[in-house]
């Protein structure tokens, strides 16, 4: 039993891939977020490829324009092309997205574990750690930071960082506590294996799943939170196109030209339904029961 | 019930101590003179040695703290850079505009109630299918993209709503018009939201024994799902909002920036841009009370409905 159990486990983490992606085809919601999500990492990496005009090429004469065969998504007020940025911003998003939410999954889940395996003690510090990040507003802490440090690409990923680990953290925990008392962990510490080795091996490998789905819903916040700095001029430092900066031009321009902020909307919205389907369609596969990370 | 209620409160203080001092911290052991920051680079020695001595500056960082939470506990929350006003006065000047815009976000989020139990009743029919996808993808839309399309078209476009500002506070007509488009903004993701949860848990419920008995009883349907089933419901939906005050006053702060609309938001990103620390202090404080205070009511509003709570939390 507690065998089997275990190769389970590990069967999990090795066949995780095919099973998982084929079930995830079969419905058309996930297939759909799928889709996004991939065509979104194919535009990021190969951006240069895929924009038609370099991203900070000025063309005055041809500013604030609409949509056009020269331009599909139109011009800003310095004769950018809106769809070229478009492209490149996808860069900084999913780099932020990425790079971030990786960073906080490593540093949530070694606490979580901690604390879910650890003494109680220690689980009392580290949750009073995670209740006390969650006890601010994400934006407002934002601009708090941004103030102190300066606006850059580094300052907003460390940002995300702080505020999601303990997400991650929680969940970590919880899946912990309840495989704590399980049969083939149990028996592994009998046999005299450590604790790092217990978690590294038996307890994280049953998390992914759990850990994955909120991870993919994370990501549209995380996204939103880049544009959102950007947009109030707190982000990523212009000419580098970023969805957010972009999304400023357009309030800014709201009244000579509403294309730069209907385009640049798109991808944000695209890009959410992308994430969230594909969330939503991986917490049916792994677990119908999880709880959205609180 | 009562232990619990004190253990919990006394917890919160604890966290938000915790937060206080960590932004107090971090604000201070930035590298280089806050008095250099604050005052820029054009004042002169004593200008700054004067407002050190004036914010105690000039000793060591606990000493600094302590004087903080003294000044705290006393309702002292320091003075505005600018003005030299108590920044509470100005952070209580604001607080309502921005109360009303979350409140009536929350009520206006309800909605999402009905919706979720009409879905969960006929489960897998038509109605439950399409909002179940529409719900899917409005739930994680960013407020910045709803805010700002609905200011494009509604304001800009079709010139129905108002671009800027809260209105005449003495017209609450002309006040509430000014509040539509930005409750949407925030309360449109949560419709979908406790929509999806509610129609979670109501199918679950749906199934418990004491509905199945209430049924057997031959009570009729609408008793039985408003007495019996819609009760128990709604609790993690209550849950949810307290925990997610953080959340929502994250989107509260572009709302208000998208819109121009006065409130906590507004004053925090202006007083961010001129770096007017104690008032950046003073707005993220009073937030970080609500949000804790939020999460606290919640899981006392969730203990008092359900007694199961209190072992599992314990």
């Amino acid at each position: 039993m507690a065998l089997d159990q275990k190769k389970e486990a590990q069967n999990f983490s090795d066949g995780l891939s095919s099973a998982v992606i084929y079930r995830l085809v079969k419905d058309p919601m996930g297939l759909v977020g799928l889709l996004i999500v991939v065509s979104f990492v194919v535009i990021a990496i190969f951006a240069d490829f895929f924009a038609p005009y370099d991203p900070s090429k000025l063309d005055i004469l041809n500013k604030l324009q609409g949509p056009s065969a020269d331009h599909l998504f139109g011009t800003d007020q310095l004769g950018r092309d809106t769809l070229s940025r478009l492209i490149h911003g996808t860069q900084i998003a999913l780099m932020v997205a990425g790079v971030s939410i990786g960073l906080a999954v490593l540093i949530g889940s070694i606490l979580g574990a901690i604390a879910g395996y650890g003494p109680n003690w220690l689980d009392f510090v580290i949750m009073l750690l995670f209740d006390m990040v969650r006890s601010y507003p994400v934006i407002m802490f934002a601009l708090a930071v941004v103030v102190l440090f300066g606006p850059s690409l580094l300052t907003i990923m460390a940002i995300i960082v702080a505020t999601s680990f303990p997400t991650y953290g929680r969940l970590m925990r919880t899946q912990t506590q309840s495989l704590r008392q399980a049969e083939y962990i149990l028996s592994a510490r009998a046999l005299g294996l450590g604790m790092p080795r217990i978690l590294v091996r038996h307890v994280i490998p049953n998390t992914i799943g759990p850990i994955l789905i909120v991870a993919s819903m994370d990501v549209p916040f995380v996204i939103a939170l880049e544009a959102g700095l950007s947009f109030l001029g707190l982000g990523v430092r212009p000419p580098t196109p970023s969805w957010g900066s972009i999304l400023n031009d357009g309030y800014t321009y709201i009244r000579n030209s509403k294309w730069i902020l209907i385009s640049a909307g798109i991808p944000l919205i695209l890009v959410t339904i992308g994430f969230t389907f594909l969330g939503e369609q991986l917490r049916d596969i792994f677990d119908p029961k999880i709880d959205r990370g609180s | 019930m009562i232990i619990y209620t004190i253990k919990r409160v006394l917890l919160a203080l604890l966290i938000m101590a915790c937060a206080v001092s960590t932004m107090f911290v971090m604000i201070h052991a930035v590298p280089g003179d806050p008095a250099n920051v604050m005052l820029g680079p054009r004042a002169t020695p004593e200008i700054k040695e004067a407002l050190r001595a004036r914010l105690h500056l000039d000793q060591p960082l606990s000493t600094q703290l302590f004087y903080f939470f003294k000044g705290l506990i006393s309702g002292n929350f320091g003075f505005d850079l600018r003005s030299n006003r108590p920044v509470l006065d100005i952070v209580l000047e604001q607080l309502p505009h921005t109360f009303i815009l979350v409140s009536s976000a929350l009520i206006v989020s309800t909605l999402g109630i009905p919706v979720g139990c009409y879905a969960a009743i006929n489960r897998n029919g038509k109605f439950d299918r399409i909002v179940g996808a529409i719900s899917v993808s409005i739930i994680a839309m960013p407020a910045i993209v709803v805010g700002l399309y609905l200011l494009l078209f509604f304001s800009v476009e079709l010139r129905a709503f108002p671009v800027i500002g809260a209105g005449d506070s003495d017209d609450w007509l002309d006040y509430l018009w000014h509040l539509t488009l930005p409750v949407i903004t925030i309360s449109i993701a949560w419709i979908g939201y406790i929509s999806r949860l509610v129609r979670a848990s109501m199918i679950e419920v749906l199934s418990q024994n004491h509905v199945l008995m209430a049924r057997a009883f031959g009570l009729p349907e609408a008793r039985v799902m408003s007495r019996y089933a819609l009760r128990i419901a709604v609790l993690p939906s209550i849950t949810m909002m307290g925990v997610s005050v953080a959340f929502i006053l994250s989107s509260t702060v572009i709302t208000e920036i998208i819109f121009a609309r006065p409130g906590l938001g507004s004053l925090l990103y202006e007083s961010v841009l001129s770096r007017n620390y104690p008032l950046v202090m003073g707005t993220v404080l009073v937030s970080t009370i609500f949000i804790v205070g939020g999460t606290t009511i919640a899981d006392l509003i969730n203990a008092a409905l359900d007694p199961r709570a209190l072992k599992e939390n314990d």
